[in-house]
C-alpha cells in the first residue's frame, strides 16, 4: 500500500487551518475566515523574497510552511563556506553555486506543492513590472543600499487620490528583517500608511570611518594598521590595480603589510581574521537570530495576506545578548518623504524637451538624480541601458516631454538613476508628479501656479 | 583542514574559539521533535554542537507536512525522531546525531537516570505534569533544562538551573575602566610628564583625553579644596575649564575630554550588583565550592585589601585621539596595573584553595586572568524550581502584571498556557480541538483559568474573554513561524548557557504573536 505516500491536503494544514478557518475576536480588519481563505492564499498570494542568505533561507522555509505556494527569490550571490553556519539550505558541496537556485530547489524538495522561482541576478536587473507582480515583498538583506532600492521600487507603485490619500489597491506591502549577532529587527512597511524605509533612514547610523590622517600619521589600533594597508599602502604599491577583497592573495598582502606597520608602531592585535573583518566589514551572524527575525517577518506576511491576526505596528527590535529584550515601536511616516509621499511635484513648461528636463533633474534641489531612465505608464521615455534601448529612445530626447506623455496636463513618471546616499552613489527610483504650464489644453496658467 | 574554521567564521567572531569548543563538547537531549524542537536543534546543529539525542515516540503524520521542515512525504508513518534526526545530520556531519523512539513522558517516568548523560535537556511541547517531574530530575543531576512551548500565536521559553555563573557576560554598553575618578600614582606620573601647554599644535591636539582629564581635574581640585567636581554646576564649570584649554576648534581630543568629563565624578568602589555577588552566602566557601565562588572570595579579599575598595583594573583602554607613542605608553600603564592586580588576586586564590584543602594550582592562570578582566561584569543567575513558581508565585509581581496594560496579555497567556495543560490532562485533548465544541471548551477553559488565578492568590481577578476564546481558537495548533521563533530563542539560550557567555534570560519569556508585545515575567 502506498497510500502513506499521498497527501490529500485536507489534513496537512490542520494546524494552520485552525487559525484561518475559525473566526476570532483579536484579528485583522480584513479577516474572512473559512476554507476559501487558505485556498485563496495558495492560489493567489505571490511573495517575493529578496535575498537568499541567512534571512532569505529561513523566509523561504517559513513562507512555504505557512501555506504560501507561489514564491520567488532573487539573489546575485554564490554560496560561500562561511554561509554554512546559518544558511541551512546549503551544503558544503553547494559552495560556488547560486544561492537563489539552490535555496529554491531545497525548499521545493521538502515542501510538496510549493513553487519557487529563483532569480540569480542583481535586484536592479529586474524591471519595475517584475516587482509589480507580487502581493508582498519580504526583505532579507544586509545592506542599506539594497533595502533603499527595493523600498523605492515598492513605493513607486503607490498612487494617491485627489485628496492625497493613498489608494489601497496600489499599496505594495513589505516585511523587512535585519540581524547582527544576537540583535535584530523586523518591521512591516505599508507604503503610504506606515513609514517606509526612507522615512526612518535615520535608524541606520552612518558607518564610522577612520580619518585618513589617523591611519597615515597616528595609528593606535590594529584596525588602523589594517585600514592603512588596505586604503593607502595598496594604492601606493599597486597603482592602478584595484583591490579585490575576495582574492585571498590580496587579503594576505594587506594582512602582512598591516602586521609590518603594527610592529613598527608597537601595536598588537593584527590577525588574519581581524583583517578580513575590517576590510570586508564582516557582520557577525548566527542561525538563531536569523531564525527569530525571519519567523517574525513571515508571520507578519501571513497576517498581511489573510488578516488572521492583528499586525505588528510597526517595528520590532530584538536583543538576545543580555537576557532577552523585545520592543515594539510605532514609528510615524514622514509626509514629505520623497519616496513614499505623493511624489515630488515638478512644474515644467509644456515646451521643455526631454533632454532639458533631464538637465533640470540633475540640478533639482531636493532630488538631485543623475543618469536617469524614465518610464511613463509603462512606456520607456528614455533608457540609459542596455545600449539597444538607449538607441531606440535617444531620439525622444529632443521631443517635448509634454508630447511624449500624451499631452496630459499632469501625470506621474518614474525615474531610475543615481543618487548620493551617505557619500556613496547608489541606485534609486523616484516618483515625479509632473505638472505642465504654458500652453496646455483646457487648463489656464493661473490655475496651475496655485498647485505648486 | 581549514574548512571548519571558515565554516564557523561568522559565529567565532561572537563567541570565539573557547565558546566554540564548549559547544563542540556539549551533548543535547531534545524531547519531542515537532517543529519547535526541530527548529531548536537545527540552529544548534548548524553551529556545530557536539551531539544531539532526539526523543520522540510518535510517527510522522500528514499534518506534520504542514509545519515541520525536517520531515517529508517519504517520512509518513515512520518514526518522527528517526526522520528528524536524519535530516538534522544532513546539515552538519561533524555533529553526532542519535534518536530514541520513545515517548518523553514515559522516559521521564521510567528512566530518570537517562538524563544524567547530557549537558542540557530541551523539553518542547511537554505538558505541566511531565515538566514538573523532569525539572526535579534535572535539578537532582545538575543538568541544565530549557522548556519551550509553541501554542497558536503564543508560547514560552523558561530556563531551569539551580545556578548559572557567568564571567564573560559581554555586556553591550559597559563603562570603560579608566579610573579617572581615582587615578593611581603611575597614571598621575605619566600625566605629569606631559606638558598640556605645549606650543606644538600637533602634539596639543594629539594629547590623549585621559591625560587631559587627569591633569585638569587635578588643577580643578587644587582650586576646590582637593575635591573633584560633583554638583551639576561644578560639572558644567569643569567642562568650561576644559574648553578654555583648547587652542583651536578642531581639537578632537578636547572634545573627547569634554564628553568623558563625567567620568572624573563617578562614585568610587564597586557597583551594587557586584556588591551583592561578593556578599552572597556562597562566598563562604568550603572544599565543595565551585571555582567561580573561590574566585569571588579572592575578589572580595582583594577589594577589602590591595584594591582599596576597587575591583582589579580591567587593563584595556578604548581608542582615543592621540599620538601613537602617548597611546602605547598609556596602554602599558593600564596593562601593568592590571597585571599587578592579577598577581594579587592569584595569591588570594592560592591562599583560599590551600585553606579549603585543595591544590593551590587547580585554577588556571588564564582562568584567573579572564576573571580579573571581567570582575566588574560578573553575573549570577538562579532559577526557581518550576513547581515552586507554580505553587507560590511572587504575588506582588502577579498583581502588578494583571493590572499593567503592557503585561496583561502576557500574564493572560501565562495563565492560559497552564490552563490548557490542565484542560488537556482532564479531557485528554486540547481545548478547541474540535470545531463543534468551541463554546463549551471556552467556558471550561475559563473555569480552569480562574481556578489557577485563585491558586496563585489572585482571587477575583479575571482574564479578558477575548483572550480565552482566542486560546480556544488555537486548538493546540503549532504554527511553523511561531515554532521557528520559539525554537530560535531556545537555541540561543542553549548557546549562552553552554558557552557560559552573555547573559541568559531569567524569568519566563511569554511570546505574543498577535502584536509582538512579548514580555518577561518574573514569578
Amino acid at each position: 500500500m502506498d497510500n502513506h505516500n499521498s497527501v490529500s491536503g485536507e489534513n496537512r494544514w490542520r494546524d494552520l487551518d485552525k487559525l484561518l478557518v475559525r473566526p476570532g475576536n483579536i484579528v485583522g480588519p480584513n479577516f474572512e475566515p473559512g476554507p476559501q481563505l487558505r485556498d485563496d492564499l495558495q492560489a493567489y498570494a505571490k511573495v517575493l523574497v529578496v535575498g537568499a542568505g541567512g534571512l532569505g533561507c529561513e523566509l523561504l522555509k517559513d513562507l512555504a510552511l505557512s501555506g504560501f505556494r507561489n514564491l520567488e527569490v532573487i539573489d546575485m550571490d554564490r554560496i560561500e563556506v562561511s554561509n554554512l553556519n546559518r544558511q541551512f539550505l546549503f551544503r558544503l558541496q553547494d559552495v560556488g553555486k547560486p544561492k537563489a537556485e539552490v535555496a529554491a530547489m531545497r525548499v521545493m524538495e521538502r515542501v510538496s506543492g510549493v513553487n519557487i522561482v529563483p532569480h540569480f541576478c542583481r535586484i536592479e536587473d529586474k524591471n519595475i513590472e517584475f516587482y509589480g507582480d507580487f502581493n508582498i515583498i519580504a526583505l532579507g538583506l544586509d545592506s542599506i543600499e539594497a533595502r533603499s532600492y527595493i523600498n523605492s521600487v515598492a513605493c513607486s507603485f503607490l498612487e494617491y487620490d485627489s485628496d492625497d490619500k493613498p489608494c489601497e489597491e496600489t499599496i505594495k506591502p513589505m516585511v523587512d528583517g535585519g540581524t547582527e549577532g544576537f540583535k535584530g529587527h523586523a518591521r512591516v512597511i505599508l507604503p503610504g500608511i506606515t513609514p517606509c524605509f526612507e522615512c526612518t533612514i535615520w535608524l541606520f547610523p552612518p558607518q564610522v570611518k577612520f580619518p585618513l590622517c589617523t591611519l597615515a600619521e597616528t595609528p593606535r589600533t590594529a584596525a588602523h594598521c589594517i585600514e592603512y594597508a588596505h586604503l593607502i599602502k595598496w594604492n601606493e604599491v599597486h597603482g592602478g590595480k584595484s583591490f579585490d577583497a575576495d582574492d585571498p592573495e590580496h587579503m594576505q598582502w594587506v594582512y602582512s603589510e598591516a602586521l609590518k606597520r603594527a610592529e613598527l608602531f608597537g601595536i598588537s592585535g593584527v590577525t588574519y581574521s581581524l583583517t578580513q573583518g575590517v576590510v570586508k566589514n564582516i557582520i557577525p551572524a548566527i542561525a538563531s537570530t536569523n531564525a527569530i527575525i525571519s519567523a517574525a517577518c513571515a508571520l507578519e506576511a501571513l497576517k498581511i495576506a489573510t488578516g488572521f491576526s492583528k499586525s505588528l505596528s510597526n517595528y520590532l527590535t530584538y536583543n538576545g545578548a543580555e537576557g532577552l529584550h523585545t520592543k515594539v515601536t510605532e514609528f510615524w511616516k514622514d509626509n514629505d518623504c520623497l519616496v513614499c509621499g505623493p511624489g515630488v511635484l515638478i512644474e515644467v513648461d509644456s515646451t521643455t524637451s526631454l533632454q532639458k528636463f533631464i538637465d533640470l533633474l540633475r540640478e533639482h534641489p531636493t532630488l538631485p538624480i543623475s543618469k536617469p531612465s524614465m518610464v511613463h505608464r509603462g512606456k520607456n521615455l528614455y533608457m540609459q541601458a542596455p545600449p539597444i534601448l538607449e538607441e531606440m529612445t535617444r531620439s525622444n530626447l529632443q521631443l517635448p516631454l509634454f508630447d511624449l506623455m500624451g499631452r496630459i496636463p499632469k501625470d506621474v513618471i518614474h525615474v531610475t538613476g543615481t543618487v548620493t546616499l551617505n557619500d556613496r552613489k547608489t541606485s534609486a527610483l523616484r516618483k515625479l508628479r509632473i505638472v505642465f504650464k504654458g500652453n496646455v489644453d483646457g487648463v489656464a496658467d493661473m490655475d496651475m501656479a496655485g498647485g505648486a | 583542514m581549514a574548512e571548519p574554521k571558515s565554516k564557523y567564521d561568522r559565529q567565532l567572531r561572537i563567541w570565539g574559539e573557547q565558546g566554540q569548543e564548549a559547544l563542540e563538547k556539549a551533548s543535547i537531549c531534545l524531547l519531542n521533535c515537532g517543529p519547535t524542537g526541530s527548529e531548536t536543534l537545527k540552529n544548534l546543529v548548524l553551529g556545530g554542537i557536539g551531539s544531539i539525542t532526539v526523543i520522540d515516540g510518535s510517527k510522522v503524520e500528514e499534518g506534520d507536512m504542514g509545519n515541520n521542515f525536517m520531515v517529508d512525504l517519504q517520512s509518513i508513518a515512520q518514526s518522527k525522531a528517526k526522520c528528524v534526526c536524519a535530516f538534522l545530520q544532513e546539515l552538519n556531519d561533524s555533529v553526532r546525531a542519535k534518536f530514541v523512539e520513545e515517548s518523553p513522558e514515559a522516559l521521564i517516568d521510567t528512566n530518570p537516570a537517562f538524563f544524567q548523560q547530557f549537558t542540557l535537556v530541551i523539553a518542547t511541547q511537554l505538558l505541566e505534569n511531565s515538566i514538573l517531574k523532569l525539572d526535579k530530575i534535572c535539578r537532582q543531576y545538575n543538568i541544565m533544562l530549557i522548556v519551550a512551548r509553541s501554542y497558536g500565536l503564543t508560547g514560552l521559553v523558561r530556563i531551569s538551573i539551580k545556578e548559572h555563573d557567568v564571567v564573560d557576560t559581554k555586556p553591550d554598553h559597559f563603562l570603560d575602566d579608566l579610573r579617572l575618578n581615582n587615578p593611581w600614582p603611575e597614571l598621575k606620573q605619566f600625566a605629569e610628564s606631559i606638558d598640556l601647554y605645549t606650543t606644538d599644535p600637533v602634539v596639543h591636539k594629539h594629547t590623549p583625553y585621559v591625560v587631559i582629564l587627569v591633569k585638569i581635574v587635578e588643577e580643578w581640585a587644587s582650586a576646590h579644596g582637593g575635591k573633584f567636581p560633583s554638583t551639576r554646576e561644578e560639572k558644567r564649570e569643569f567642562k568650561e575649564l576644559l574648553k578654555s584649554k583648547m587652542i583651536s576648534l578642531d581639537e578632537d581630543n578636547y572634545k573627547e575630554a569634554m564628553e568623558a568629563s563625567f567620568k572624573v565624578s563617578l562614585p568610587c568602589g564597586i557597583s551594587p550588583q557586584l556588591h551583592q555577588i561578593v556578599n552572597d552566602s556562597s562566598v563562604e566557601i568550603d572544599s565543595s565550592s565551585y571555582n567561580f565562588w573561590v574566585l569571588v572570595a579572592a575578589l572580595k579579599e582583594f577589594i577589602e585589601n590591595e584594591g582599596g575598595g576597587e575591583p582589579p583594573l580591567e587593563g584595556s583602554i578604548p581608542d582615543m585621539t592621540s599620538l601613537t607613542e602617548y597611546y602605547i605608553s598609556l596602554q602599558k600603564i593600564y596593562q601593568s596595573k592590571a597585571d599587578a592586580d592579577f598577581l594579587a588576586i592569584e595569591q588570594h586564590v592560592k591562599g583560599i584553595l590551600k585553606r579549603i584543602g585543595r591544590d593551590p594550582d587547580t585554577i588556571l592562570k588564564t582562568t584567573i586572568k579572564n576573571f580579573c578582566k571581567n570582575a566588574r561584569k560578573l553575573m549570577v543567575c538562579r532559577y526557581r524550581l518550576i513547581e515552586d513558581e507554580f505553587n507560590s508565585p511572587i504575588l506582588t509581581e502577579v498583581q502588578k502584571y494583571l493590572t499593567d496594560e503592557d503585561y496583561s496579555v502576557a500574564v493572560g497567556f501565562y495563565v492560559l498556557l497552564r490552563a490548557v495543560d490542565r484542560f488537556t490532562s482532564n479531557y485528554n485533548r486540547f481545548p478547541g480541538l474540535f470545531d463543534g465544541e468551541m463554546d463549551e471548551d471556552t467556558s471550561r477553559l475559563k473555569t480552569i483559568a480562574v481556578g489557577i488565578l485563585n491558586d496563585m492568590g489572585c482571587n477575583g481577578s479575571s482574564l479578558s474573554e477575548d483572550l480565552i476564546s482566542e486560546m480556544c481558537r488555537y486548538g493546540g495548533a503549532e504554527l511553523h513561524t511561531v515554532a521557528a521563533y520559539i525554537g530560535g530563542i531556545a537555541s540561543q539560550e542553549a548557546i549562552k548557557l553552554i558557552t557560559k557567555q552573555f547573559i541568559p534570560l531569567t524569568g519566563t519569556f511569554i511570546f505574543n504573536g498577535i502584536d509582538h508585545k512579548s514580555q518577561l515575567l518574573f514569578l
